[in-house]
């Protein structure tokens, strides 16, 4: 049994197919990327997936649990559980230091644990950051907490939506290195990205166009490290 | 948040402060009013009585709620051949149950002096320092001659020193003032006699009257009455005086839980994508009230307490400025006012929460 699995998945806006009949398996530890155009539905995917939206028909399993067929409250525990979440604009918490946005996510899930929390800020290299405030990290640094707080708690995926749209290559590549750290680890990666460097590592490279899979590319000579072309 | 804190502390402030103020204006107002004279009259029931009768009377009020009490004696007598009416008192007592004579020059002291009305000055041209002689005419000295032509003999005299000119605005004005012992020695008769006792008394109405039916049933030659006007007035005053204190209290609370109310609301909005990213990592909605309703607690809290302080300051300097006396500082207001402060918040504080439940992750997570 595939660890996701959509099938013939809509979400209608009125008059506008947002996902338009969408079919995709992901099966457990495999890294997809996901690109599209602006407007191609590559968001509304990661949100339904990540069960913060509800197709507006179709299945999505997940770990063989119809998550389309959810309540509100059933879904929250899911995304809590299952899903790490990393996006495009950070998303930390103003106020609180680097390691205390990370025991947040594990607040919700569990119980803070301050020394995993670490754990987790070295495994991204932030060690020293540890109680720095969002306001005093760079863009790359930030997103290397969100990682961190997508992490702590052992999510079976990862969803994120554009996670290099905002960093320079180097944080790029620093940001993907974790990603391949992550995968040796087992952990399901789904990343969209306009980006068709980041796109090229992964495992299997979906595109979407006016909510359609217009195509499904397989990566022979996977390495989990990204190649710059000049 | 500071805004928030603000509204609630002042809030907390006058309310605590008018609490305070509430409960201590009837002593305060009492206080106030035994400044516009006795409250309490004593006469003989039967055709006279005595300072003594008077003194076992006042001894059935509390000595501690006795403003004062001043005796009077009434006697006929002239001055340059003219018929006036002399009183004699207890100077210390007037000054006490009658705060609002006005005196030019010096108060009654002593034995020779007299304090004269304004009314009895002008016809008399008196002023302060001037000696004058008092005649009386003890009883049976008085006989006529075969032509029925009044011969006065044996008249009583006595030479007093003006001290002071009265302006009361009222009968007061037309008698002169001598001290009790002046006024028997002027008789030479009914030692210790007196006519009406005025008593200033710091009690409410209602305790007031019940003295009052005591004395009368207990001391058989004092009948004792209140003084209507002054007592039922002070009664209106301070009712008035509570509502009014009651109905700007709940001004003030609405008018705070309006302020916090909509802060909360500014506050859950400017943190929407905070909101957003607690539920997106995992946060119910009932770990956002909890979070939310935490917050707005611990405002009330901070503010109720900050409110404890600065009301009770409050109600300090409006007692000092307005009654000048100070207030007793009362503990139990403090939790009570913390309480009061967090329940209003947090009430307050519900619709703006509730609203904070409805933030989408997906919507407000999206993109700038
Ligand atoms: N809540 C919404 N209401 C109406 N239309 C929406 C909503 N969310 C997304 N859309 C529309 O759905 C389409 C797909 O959006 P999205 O998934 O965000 O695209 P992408 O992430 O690929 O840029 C767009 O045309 C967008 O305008
Ligand atoms: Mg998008």
């Amino acid at each position: 049994m595939s660890l996701l699995e959509l099938k013939n998945v809509y979400k209608i806006y009125g008059e506008l197919h947002a996902l338009d009949d969408v079919n995709l398996k992901v099966e457990k530890g495999e890294w997809v990327s996901i690109m599209g155009p602006s407007g191609s539905g590559k968001s509304t995917m990661m949100n339904i997936i990540g069960c913060m939206d509800k197709p507006t028909k179709g299945e999505v399993l997940l770990d063989g649990v119809d998550i389309s067929k959810q309540s509100k409250k059933n879904l929250t525990a899911i995304r809590r559980d299952k899903i790490g979440l990393i996006f495009q604009q950070f998303h930390l918490v103003n106020y609180l230091t680097a390691v205390e946005n990370v025991m947040l996510a594990q607040y919700y899930h569990s119980i803070p644990d301050e020394k995993e929390a670490l754990e987790a800020l070295e495994r991204v290299g932030l060690a020293d950051r540890a109680k720095h405030l969002p306001s005093q990290l760079s863009g790359g640094e930030q997103q290397r907490v969100c990682v961190a707080r997508a992490l702590i708690n052992y999510p079976e995926i990862i969803l994120a939506d554009e996670p290099t749209g905002n960093l320079d290559e180097a944080n790029e590549e620093i940001v993907v290195d974790l990603f391949n750290k992550l995968h040796q680890d087992g952990t399901t990666l789904i990343v969209v990205t306009h980006d068709p460097e980041v796109a090229e590592v992964a495992q299997r490279k979906i595109v979407l166009r006016s909510g359609k899979i217009t195509k499904v590319e397989e990566n022979r000579n996977f390495t989990g490290k990204i190649r710059f072309d000049d | 948040m500071v805004v928030a804190l603000l509204s609630i502390a002042i809030g907390a402030t006058i309310l605590s402060g008018l609490v305070s103020i509430y409960y201590d204006v009837p002593r305060q107002m009492g206080a106030e009013f035994r400044n516009y004279g006795a409250n309490v009259i004593f006469t003989a029931s039967g055709d006279s009585f005595t300072v003594s009768d008077i003194n076992d009377a006042a001894a059935i009020f509390d000595s501690g709620d006795i403003v004062g009490t001043a005796p009077f004696r009434y006697e006929n007598v002239r001055i340059n051949e003219k018929p006036i009416v002399a009183a004699g008192t207890d100077p210390e007592g007037v000054k006490k149950t009658s705060p609002y004579w006005r005196i030019t020059g010096q108060w009654l002291e002593g034995s020779g002096e007299l304090l004269v009305g304004a009314n009895v000055a002008d016809t008399f041209r008196l002023k302060e320092g001037d000696f004058i002689d008092v005649y009386y005419t003890p009883e049976g000295s008085q006989s006529a001659d075969e032509n029925g032509e009044r011969v006065v003999v044996e008249d009583n005299i006595k030479s007093f020193t003006v001290v002071g000119i009265l302006d009361t605005g009222g009968k007061e004005e037309d008698y002169v003032y001598m001290t009790l012992a002046d006024i028997e020695e002027l008789t030479q008769a009914d030692k210790g006699r007196a006519d009406i006792a005025e008593l200033s008394v710091s009690l409410s109405a209602d305790e007031l009257a019940d003295v009052v039916d005591k004395i009368n049933a207990q001391v058989s030659t004092v009948h004792a009455s209140l003084v209507k006007r002054v007592t039922a007035s002070e009664a209106t005053v301070l009712t008035k005086l509570q509502a009014l204190v009651l109905l700007v209290t709940v001004v003030v609370l609405a008018l705070t839980m309006i302020c916090v109310a909509t802060t909360m609301t500014a506050v859950v909005a400017e943190r929407r994508k905070e909101i957003g990213l607690r539920k997106a990592i995992g946060a119910s909605d009932t770990s956002i009230i909890k979070e939310f309703m935490g917050e707005s607690m611990l405002l009330g809290l901070f503010g109720g307490i900050l409110g404890s302080v600065l009301g009770f300051v409050f109600a300090q300097q409006v007692s000092i400025n307005v009654f000048s006396s100070s207030i007793s500082f009362r503990p139990l207001l403090v939790p009570v006012t913390v309480l009061i402060s967090m329940a209003v918040t947090g009430l307050s504080s519900l619709m703006p929460i509730r609203s904070a439940t409805y933030v989408d992750p997906a919507l407000v997570l999206k993109g700038e």
